[in-house]
């Protein structure tokens, strides 16, 4: 952007645009400044109107609450899938190890049905580049609705409101409602176990 | 010519599974001597350490990728410059593979693949074993 088109931003034009309305409106005129005062009013309240969607949108749970759970939910699934995958080839090497000892027939067909599992289990390291690509992109939507905070943040009303935690309109039963918790926030059995022995 | 299985054979690989599900592959197909390497620079090193028969590196892959680990190799005087390179990927773009050969890979296999794929990568580029 030239300096040029930054010395006139949003900012600038709503200030000139409610500044010649107010002009026209103490003046008065003919019916060329009408119309030109209705056509600016048009504007007005269409910026009016821009600036509002954008502040009901809460660019700033986005940033921070929206994409940040959204990122560390896919991390946890590449970590967790890892994590299978890992038992899974440990099974396998037993498997392997015990159908050796054995010979024969059998070990020859246990052992290329271990492979195929070997070579299923690459989908671990697929989808993990898949997800990581996502993770990718969601970063940079952070990105630029950071940016879009920082031009905007001052003039969203919205943002003078009480922050929303997302679960508006929904039951308590739909709150209680999570999916899987990430491993730091997420209870032990024994803790649950515990939890129940104190009813 | 006879392919001598008991030659080093490195593969690098970030992801630990790919690294376990090759090194198996390779077990099933007689090679034993592997070494594993989770990066470029890290393989790197190890290259010029040691007399490897056959490299087998992902592309994808931080702080170094697959592709200058493979620049690095070709472009150096060592004697490990001709080491047989075979790029294991889920990049599939045709300018992938042609970026790939013109820094001398010597065979290219695409994510997934199976064992009698990567067995017939090696062959054409090893020679025939069994």
């Amino acid at each position: 952007m030239s300096k040029a088109q930054q010395s006139y931003g949003r900012e600038q034009v709503v200030q000139i645009i409610n500044s010649v309305v107010s002009k026209i409106e103490n003046v008065g005129g003919d019916a060329t400044t009408t119309g030109i005062f209705k056509e600016l009013k048009s504007l007005q309240r269409v910026i009016e109107e821009a600036r509002a969607d954008i502040g009901s949108t809460r660019p700033t749970d986005i940033k921070e609450k929206h994409i940040p759970i959204a990122t560390d939910e896919l991390d946890a699934v590449v970590e967790s899938t890892a994590e299978a995958t890992g038992t899974i080839m440990d099974c396998c090497d037993v498997i392997q190890e015990k159908a050796a000892e054995t010979g024969g027939e059998a070990a020859d067909t246990i052992n290329n049905e271990i492979i195929k599992i070997y070579e299923a289990c690459s989908f671990q390291d697929i989808t993990g580049q898949r997800i990581t690509k996502v993770v990718a992109t969601l970063k940079t939507i952070e990105e630029k609705v950071g940016k879009l905070i920082e031009i905007l943040s001052h003039r969203l009303p919205i943002e003078e409101g009480e922050a929303t935690d997302g679960d508006e309109g929904k039951t308590i039963e739909e709150r209680l409602l999570n999916g899987p918790q990430m491993p730091d926030k997420a209870i032990t059995q024994d803790d649950i176990d515990k939890l129940l022995e104190d009813f | 010519m006879t392919v001598d299985k008991n030659m080093n054979v490195l593969i690098v690989d970030d992801y630990n599974t790919m690294l376990r599900i090759i090194k198996n592959l390779l077990k099933q197909l007689g090679f034993n001597n592997v070494d594993e390497a989770t990066d470029g620079s890290m393989a790197f090193d190890m290259v010029k350490q040691k007399k490897y028969g056959l490299i087998i590196s992902d592309w994808n892959m931080e702080p170094m990728t697959g592709l200058d680990f493979l620049k690095s190799v070709r472009g150096s005087n060592g004697d490990y410059k001709n080491t047989p390179f075979i790029m294991v990927t889920a990049e599939s773009k045709t300018e992938n593979v042609v970026m790939a050969k013109q820094a001398g890979v010597n065979n290219y296999i695409v994510k997934p693949f199976n064992a009698e794929t990567l067995k017939t990568k090696m062959q054409a580029v090893l020679g025939e074993f069994h």
